[in-house]
């Protein structure tokens, strides 16, 4: 026999006293849709006793239960008396302990002003950002002390690590960046030839090149995808020592973890990423070569002799000296945001989406600092 | 249905097909070459609660896997309310889910979400009641596991490995499931903690007329809660009530039931 549809009445009853019968199947299909009519139910007299009859139910459960508890419970403060009689022995442990928790009252929670939120998110995130500034300060002062105690005593650097971290960010960075700053360099001499043919200055795509990658475009190439490909890198694998309690354990066998895990990863990228930015250079200028010989009928020869003529040992300098600074931004920011997650896996993801922002955004204001610098100094 | 009065003539004589919920038989698992269980049969009943006990690596996370469909044996059969699980259409096999509700080790919370609306993702997937009636059963549900009122709108990072438990407990609990499945559910909780929890489980189950297959390590548990024992040994499943456990003389059982651990238990029961 399939059960019937959820159903209740209301009448009097011989003893004068008001009756809601409840039938059927009170549970998550049956009674869904009643929820209204149960609202409605009303007593015609002020304070009459009320009975609620549950003796015909096919089945209860929480849905059903929450129903008949909050019309009893309406109907108590609305002044009536109220009996819940007869139930089945087997609903009543369900209604009783539903009726409990029913009663506990709702956390109100208000919701504010749109605008004074938005004032208050504003401020939050401002305020946060000055000490996120302030907090990566401090870390850069413990990175520097930190290799100050390891100057003084060379024998507590991990060479292995050191060397290992070379080859992860420095040499398996070699395929990708190569072929992206190649592809740069055709991209610069293919926009350059069109432009400066108009004027028959074809050759000056040479010294384009030549500044442009040198001065700038290697470096920040490789500064973007170091900080893509390793800062976020660092971010995430002490995130996970985070989350695993390495952290913890190594500063409780007497190590420092700074000594351990930023150190040689710090030191790791002020090594290749100069290195990295000097083979970008060349790429580049590889690329740039490649391009104007086919569009432009340079021939290589004439390239190099071109661009010994159009740019000095200067603008090389003046590109690689920027790379360790940026490497020490990108190792510093990756470990600082990797050693700030706590506890659950999904911070590891939050914090390294926000390293490899933060680091490339830092990467381009000190690039900028840079230019102004390099302006005022002539060079 | 054909499929069931199949099923009825086959293993008719052992027990009424509709007091049985769970019907595992010749379940056979293996990874690789290693073989966890061979030719596993389990029947749970209709309203009791019954814990899966083995030792490390025998495979009881995996069998409570295979239950929930989540992982496929390599042979055997599994009947979960009467169907053959693995000759479900999608729709049928979403309704059987639907009435089945799962407590994972730590919860399992969606960590984007605060409590209350983990507790309301399955009434909203699955029923059409009005929003505010799903807000009432969700708060209900929270305020039925013990949790106070204020948890509802904290997200799971904020709460205490007890209180995530309880969460995830209303979670399962949303779809008022016939058969709730929980994962050691008293790991990592305190013992007082762990006999509130233990008593919430058994006072839920009697109120809501559930049906519990829990797997755990807690001698406690299985003292105190547990109607009847399933024992993982040699890749196959002894079950019995506790005293008839007790006088099983295999080493395993033995030892497990008569070490100074499973001593203590029964002593402070008794």
């Amino acid at each position: 026999m399939a059960p019937q549809r959820a159903w209740m009445q209301a009448s009097r009853d011989g003893d004068g006293a008001w009756l809601v019968t409840a039938g059927g199947r009170w549970d998550l299909e049956g009674a869904g849709g009643l929820s209204g009519d149960v609202d409605r139910v009303r007593p015609d007299a002020r304070g009459a006793a009320v009975r609620i009859d549950l003796g015909c139910l096919d089945t209860l459960d929480t849905v059903g239960a929450l129903l008949l508890a909050r019309l009893a419970e309406r109907l108590k403060g609305e002044g009536h008396t109220v009996e819940v009689a007869p139930i089945r022995p087997e609903h009543a442990p369900l209604f009783e302990a539903v009726r409990a928790a029913a009663i506990t009252p709702p956390v109100h929670h208000d919701r504010p002003h749109p605008i004074l939120d938005m004032l208050e998110r504003a401020g939050r995130t401002t305020v946060e950002a000055l000490r996120e500034g302030v907090d990566l300060l401090s870390f850069l002062g413990l990175m520097t002390i930190t290799f100050g105690r390891i100057l003084a005593r060379p024998s507590r650097l991990r060479l292995t690590s050191v060397l290992f971290h070379i080859e992860q960010t420095g040499l398996n960075a070699l395929p990708i960046l190569g072929l992206l700053s190649f592809l740069i360099g055709v991209v610069m001499a293919f926009q350059g030839a069109d432009q400066l043919r108009r004027f028959g200055a074809d050759i000056y795509v040479v010294n384009l090149l030549g500044i442009s990658i040198l001065r700038e475009l290697g470096i920040l190439m490789t500064a973007i995808i170091v900080a893509g490909r390793s800062g976020s890198a660092f971010t995430a694998q002490i995130g996970t020592m985070k989350v695993n309690q390495e952290v913890d354990a190594i500063s409780t066998l007497g190590l420092d973890p700074v000594e351990l895990l930023v150190v040689p990863r710090a030191l790791a990228l002020i090594i290749s990423l100069p290195l990295l930015a000097f083979y970008a250079d060349l790429m580049g200028l590889f690329g740039g070569a490649v391009m104007s010989y086919f569009v432009l009928d340079i021939s290589f020869g004439q390239f190099l002799r071109q661009l010994q003529f159009a740019v000095g040992p200067g603008a090389l300098v003046v590109g690689l000296v920027k790379a360790p600074v940026f490497a020490l931004v990108i190792a510093m920011v990756g470990c600082y945001e990797g050693l700030k997650v706590s506890g659950s896996a999904e911070s590891v993801g939050r914090l390294t989406t926000k390293s490899v922002v933060e680091s490339i955004f830092l990467v381009m204001v000190l690039d900028a600092v840079f230019s102004v610098l390099f302006s005022f100094l002539g060079v | 249905m054909p499929d069931q009065v199949a099923v009825e003539g086959r293993y008719g004589a052992e027990a009424p097909a509709r007091d049985v919920v769970i019907r595992v038989r010749g379940l056979v698992t293996r990874f690789g070459r290693q073989v966890i269980h061979e030719g596993l049969d389990l029947d749970v009943r209709k309203g009791e609660v019954l814990g899966v006990v083995g030792g490390s690596g025998t495979g009881k996370s995996v069998l409570l896997k295979e239950i929930l469909g989540l992982i496929r044996p390599a042979a055997g059969r599994i009947e979960l309310l009467g169907r053959d699980t693995d000759r479900l259409s999608v729709a049928q096999r979403v309704a059987v889910q639907a009435r089945t509700g799962v407590l994972f080790q730590d919860g399992a919370l969606f960590s984007s979400m605060t409590v209350a609306e983990n507790v309301m993702v399955p009434l909203k997937e699955h029923t059409n009641l009005p929003d505010a009636l799903i807000r009432e059963v969700a708060r209900v549900k929270i305020a039925m596991t013990g949790l106070p009122p204020n948890a509802g709108p904290k997200y799971p990072s904020e709460l205490s490995g007890g209180m995530r438990k309880r969460a995830g407990l209303a979670r399962a609990l949303a779809l008022d499931p016939d058969i709730l499945f929980l994962d050691e559910p008293t790991a990592g909780l305190d013992p007082i903690g762990a006999a509130a929890f233990d008593q919430l489980i058994r006072n839920l189950q009697r109120s809501l007329g559930l049906t519990v297959c829990m797997v755990t390590h807690d001698l406690d548990s299985l003292t105190s809660i547990c109607d009847r024992i399933a024992v993982l040994v040699d890749k196959k499943i002894r079950v019995g009530t506790l005293d008839e456990l007790l006088r099983d003389d295999h080493p395993w059982i033995h030892d497990y039931f008569h070490g100074p651990r499973g001593r203590a238990a029964r002593h402070a029961e008794a």
